[in-house]
């Protein structure tokens, strides 16, 4: 197996080449200017995950939505999935960065936290 | 009073440009911004991706801000909201900005020195002039993030973008995941103006086409658009006569470049830069008009924030050192864009204020694989940065060692794109 | 039911309107639209000419340099940007000076004030960015620069203080003469009146068709025009015309009232309701304005749009000489004021006083005058052009003066409120803009319009979703919430 793919751990973009020789797992990955390549490349194959930068609904703050994110990249296919769950969240300002808006996404044991510090008003 | 350094801006390279400037010992430092909070365009950029550079982790826009907005206020720097800058005027030792809000009304503030770090705006569809009708429902990528993002409205359901500037690329992914269906995104240009991350990750995951060397030619409906014609061209931008497609979408987003915002420092009559749109600008920032500084966005378009922020650093450190007399004004180099090159800043140095080495920023005008850039004093080559790939959508930073530049004792440096040395 | 009502809510209607309450009428103005002045009125050259142009035997010759010589006292009055900057027709050879000594001629049958034939040298004195092989000009120092969109709100806004009643959203559908009285079905309700004065613009025929056998035919003709930033504004200093051909007055390139230059109209028959750009007619303007004007920014453009002109047709059975249409029409009680194109803005302070005293007043022979009727409107705050100390002062008075919506033209969030709070106010994005110019500028509402969304849902107390750009219902700008998925569950 030969897979090309574009590295975004970083804004360099590297393009990455894996070879898996004898379909056994044993992934060989070039093109990459850092060790966080292959890592990536190899993630990508196996588990892909993304962090989920979104909303959700806030009551009584500065704005009527709070940006929130994943505390931890989730499954590549259970994106929408999460966003469902995201959708129903209705916190209540104030709120700070990192406090947690939803406890174990999905059961994945990943939360979804606040990224921004919103005081009531 | 008379303020040591006023800033004008409390987006990241105003609040860069503060703590620096605090840190070096400056005690009067007073943030203007203009919105109802400090943070700027990070406000609305809830994606993650900022920081990798700074903080060697991936933070998402407020979070960025966030970081940079407690260094203000544990440092003490006060700072003005919902703050608008009129104008600003030179007057030799000092600078009077000229500001209004709602609470205290017109005001005329007094400083030794400026920065300005007013940012950016968005190239609109006026400026493209796309023929057809002007319904709604034609947004810039920016105001659809902020109707998004902060107002919690969408903008509609079935959305075409044109240009792949990183906003809109980033516009792709947050409307589809907040429910809506883009269509494409056209680019006229072969290649992609955005980050390369960004395209994976924007649109490969959510499988949107990227349409290369297509553009619209047309606006549909009258009252709300009701969709675009979409058309291939060659390789001199002209559209290729039967290669027209109806896409139908009620939503057009643009992201069709960032202009930057100079209107105060055109007035103030600072050196522009033509090939910027911003000031000319030192190593340290220091613009055409002694105690004025300037840096981040209005100075030239970055692609990361991180760059934004250390920019904003050399000019907190430059006005600190215009504040107590130690700044340097004789020039040593002017830098010039050469082959393949569209800009450069700083475009002045002066060696005296120089520490360990200066990083030139420049833009490449095309795709360039497997060269190098030059840089060039005279017939001298003096450094070399290579790259494996150069795209226009990439800032490069070329650093060159306080030693290398300390060799010759005036001139021009020139860079250019040239092939590998073997 | 009213004594009058008026069809078209454009300059003519809206200027009518007004003119009609310094009487003791019962007036209602009707209009399809959202607002007033948005067809014809919004999009055209914002030039008040001088009215050298049409023959002195033509409704057009006779009212064009009379309503421009009144423009100071209506502008003062309704406190509208207007500047008289002047303008010239420019030669480039000899048979093109030919025709500017008869335009010279014709001027002075009209009675333009003022004009001069310019020498080579005199016109590149007064305009050094012309192209060099210009060699003379019809120079017209009283032709001028207006705000039509401005104009027409605070005309309908005067008119609305003096007693008229204005009803938007209400498109005409049918007409019924029942003895003395109109039965007007419109898609808001019906409405009667005694007489009725059809401004309907591009539409005059069509309403007129619905009460009387047609006698006049309109055609839509698609100008395209171009706007720079005002960094290209002061590029000339006069109107620039070309020498007229048969095909009209050619492509001219203008200061606006507001600082921009102006660059257009080409002329394009098309179907009535088309305003779309055309991509090459845009770049027959280009190539037709660097004629006169070789070192036009094209890179300074800020917007680029389309209006359409209502031009007179002769068809199988209608004639025309290409006049305005200003009388009582076949139909007793029923007036048109119809084919009312370029010099109509120029023309209609001159063309309302006409229409009302020379063709409504000898129908109504017990007509009393409004003592009440006050001319002016309540004047407008520019915060631009205030001093430093009228900021101060306006700021400490409402706060709203001190918060900056629109920055490329430094619009205040009072000024906003001012617009959509006064007679004929603004309730759309659009209305706002063409009111107090949030959103005219640089960036083209990219940063404003957000917040003015904000303002028109607060002050009409409806959802951000609700607020429209420009036509009712379907120019939304805002498809619903994001987390609708919530709020249905």
């Amino acid at each position: 197996m030969k897979k090309e793919l574009t590295c975004i751990t970083c804004p360099m973009g590297c393009q990455l080449t894996v070879v898996d020789k004898n379909d056994d797992g044993n992934f060989e990955v070039t093109g990459n200017t850092c060790k966080r390549g292959p890592k990536y490349a190899i993630n990508e194959l196996t588990n892909p995950t993304r962090v989920i930068p979104t909303t959700v609904v806030v009551r009584n703050g500065m704005l009527p939505r709070l940006p929130v994110k994943t505390a931890e990249p989730i499954p590549k296919g259970q994106i929408f999935e999460a966003m469902k769950a995201i959708n129903q969240v209705v916190v209540d300002a104030p709120v700070k960065i990192g406090d947690v808006v939803i406890e174990n996404l999905l059961g994945l044991g990943i939360n979804v936290v606040s990224t921004k510090n919103m005081d009531r008003c | 009073m008379i303020y040591d350094i006023v800033i004008l801006g409390g987006g990241p390279a105003g609040l860069s440009a503060a703590v620096q400037a605090k840190k070096d010992g400056v005690e009067n430092i007073l943030i203007l911004e203009r919105d109802r909070e400090l943070g700027g365009i990070l406000n609305q950029c809830i994606h993650n991706g900022f920081g990798l550079h700074t903080f060697n982790e991936e933070l998402t826009g407020p979070e960025y801000a966030a970081r940079y907005i407690k260094q203000v206020v544990d440092l003490g720097i006060p700072y003005l909201l919902d703050t608008m800058v009129l104008d600003m005027t030179d007057h030799g030792e000092t600078k009077i900005i000229h500001v209004i809000n709602e609470e205290s009304g017109y005001m005329t503030i007094e400083t030794r020195s400026a920065i300005l770090t007013m940012g950016c705006r968005e190239r609109t569809s006026g400026a493209i002039g796309i023929p057809g009708y002007r319904p709604s429902g034609v947004f810039t990528a920016g105001t659809a993030q902020r109707f998004i993002n902060m107002e919690g409205y969408m903008p509609g359901k079935e959305v075409v973008i044109l240009g792949s500037g990183d906003i809109g690329l980033i516009m792709a992914r947050r409307m589809t995941l907040e429910g809506a269906h883009v269509n494409a995104v056209c680019e006229l240009m072969p290649y992609s103006n955005g980050l390369v991350r960004n395209i994976v990750q924007c649109l490969n995951d959510y499988d949107i086409p990227l349409k290369l060397s297509h553009t619209i030619t047309f606006i549909h409906g009258k009252d709300r658009i009701e969709g675009v014609t979409v058309a291939q061209v060659d390789d001199k931008l002209k559209v290729i006569p039967g290669t027209d497609e109806f896409i139908p979408c009620d939503t057009l987003l643009l992201s069709v470049g960032l202009i930057p915002e100079n209107e105060i420092t055109v007035n103030a009559g600072v050196e522009m830069d033509n090939r910027t749109n911003g000031s000319i600008v030192g190593e340290l920032r220091q613009t055409t008009m002694p105690g004025v500084f300037a840096c981040g966005n209005v100075v030239h378009v970055h692609d990361l924030v991180d760059f934004v922020s250390e920019e904003a650093v050399l000019a907190g450190k430059g006005a600190a050192k215009y504040v107590k007399g130690t700044l340097d004004t004789n020039v040593t180099f002017t830098t010039a864009n050469g082959d393949g090159i569209g800009y450069v800043v700083p475009q002045q140095v002066a060696m005296k204020n120089v520490e360990e080495n200066v990083t030139f920023y420049m833009r490449v005008r095309q795709v360039f694989e497997n060269k190098v850039v030059n840089a060039y004093i005279g017939d001298q080559l003096i450094a070399t940065k290579k790259e494996k790939k150069l795209l226009p959508a990439e800032m490069v930073n070329f650093k060159i060692a306080k030693e290398v530049l300390e060799k010759y004792p005036a001139g021009e440096i020139r860079f250019v794109v040239e092939e590998a040395q073997k | 039911m009213y004594d009058i009502a008026i069809i078209g809510a454009g300059i003519a209607g809206s200027y009518i309107a007004r003119e009609l309450s310094r009487y003791q009428l019962d007036i209602v103005l009707l209009d399809g639209e959202n607002d007033v002045g948005n067809q014809i009125t919004m999009a055209n050259s914002a030039i008040i000419h001088a009215g050298f142009d049409a023959p002195s035997y033509k409704l057009k010759g006779k009212f064009n340099a009379v309503g421009n010589i009144m423009y100071e006292k209506v502008c003062d009055d309704l406190d509208v940007p207007f500047k008289r900057c002047g303008s010239l027709v420019v030669a480039h050879d000899e048979y093109e000076m030919a025709t500017i000594h008869e335009l010279y001629q014709n001027g002075l049958k009209n009675g333009v004030p003022g004009l001069r034939i310019l020498f080579r040298e005199e016109v590149h004195a007064m305009e050094p960015n012309l192209n060099e092989d210009i060699c003379g000009a019809l120079y017209a120092p009283s032709a001028g620069i207006v705000s039509p969109f401005e104009l027409c709100a605070n005309v309908a806004e005067n008119a609305i203080d003096n007693g008229v009643t204005l009803k938007l959203n209400h498109m005409v559908t049918a007409i019924d003469k029942d003895d003395d009285c109109f039965k007007i079905t419109t898609s808001a309700g019906n409405i009667e009146a005694k007489f009725v004065i059809n401004a309907a613009g591009l539409f005059a025929d069509d309403i007129y068709a619905l009460v009387g056998d047609p006698y006049f035919k309109l055609l839509a003709r698609k100008g395209n025009y171009f706007i720079f930033d005002k960094d290209a504004g002061s590029l000339v200093n006069n109107v620039i015309f070309p020498c007229p051909s048969k095909n009209g007055k050619g492509i001219l390139v203008s200061p606006t009232v507001h600082g921009n230059l102006l660059i257009g109209p080409d002329a394009a028959p098309v179907e009535k309701g088309d305003i779309s750009t055309t991509g090459d007619r845009l770049d027959y303007i280009k190539a037709n304005a660097l004629k006169n004007c070789p070192t036009l920014p094209f890179k300074k453009i800020i917007r680029s749009y389309a209006g359409l002109r209502n031009t007179p047709v002769a068809d199988t059975y209608t004639t025309t000489d290409g006049d305005f249409i200003l009388e009582e029409s076949p139909v007793k009680g029923f007036i048109n004021v119809a084919g009312y194109e370029s010099p109509g803005l120029s023309s209609i302070p001159a063309v309302a006083h006409y229409v009302v005293e020379e063709i409504v007043k000898p129908l109504i022979p017990d007509i009393e005058v409004n003592h009440d009727f006050n001319p002016k409107i309540r004047p407008h705050v520019r915060f631009t052009e205030l001093s430093d100390e009228e900021r101060a002062e306006i700021i400490k008075k409402d706060p709203k003066y001190g918060k900056v919506i629109c920055r490329c033209e430094t619009i205040t969030e009072g000024e906003i409120l001012d617009v959509i709070h006064r007679n004929a106010g603004a309730r759309t994005v659009k209305s706002v803009k063409k009111r107090c110019r949030a959103g005219m500028g640089r960036c083209q509402g990219g940063f404003c319009s957000p917040r003015v969304v904000e303002i028109l849902a607060r002050e009409l107390n409806c959802s951000l979703d609700e607020i429209m750009y420009d036509q009712q219902d379907s120019a939304y700008i805002l498809a619903g919430e994001t987390k609708s998925a919530k709020e249905e569950a």
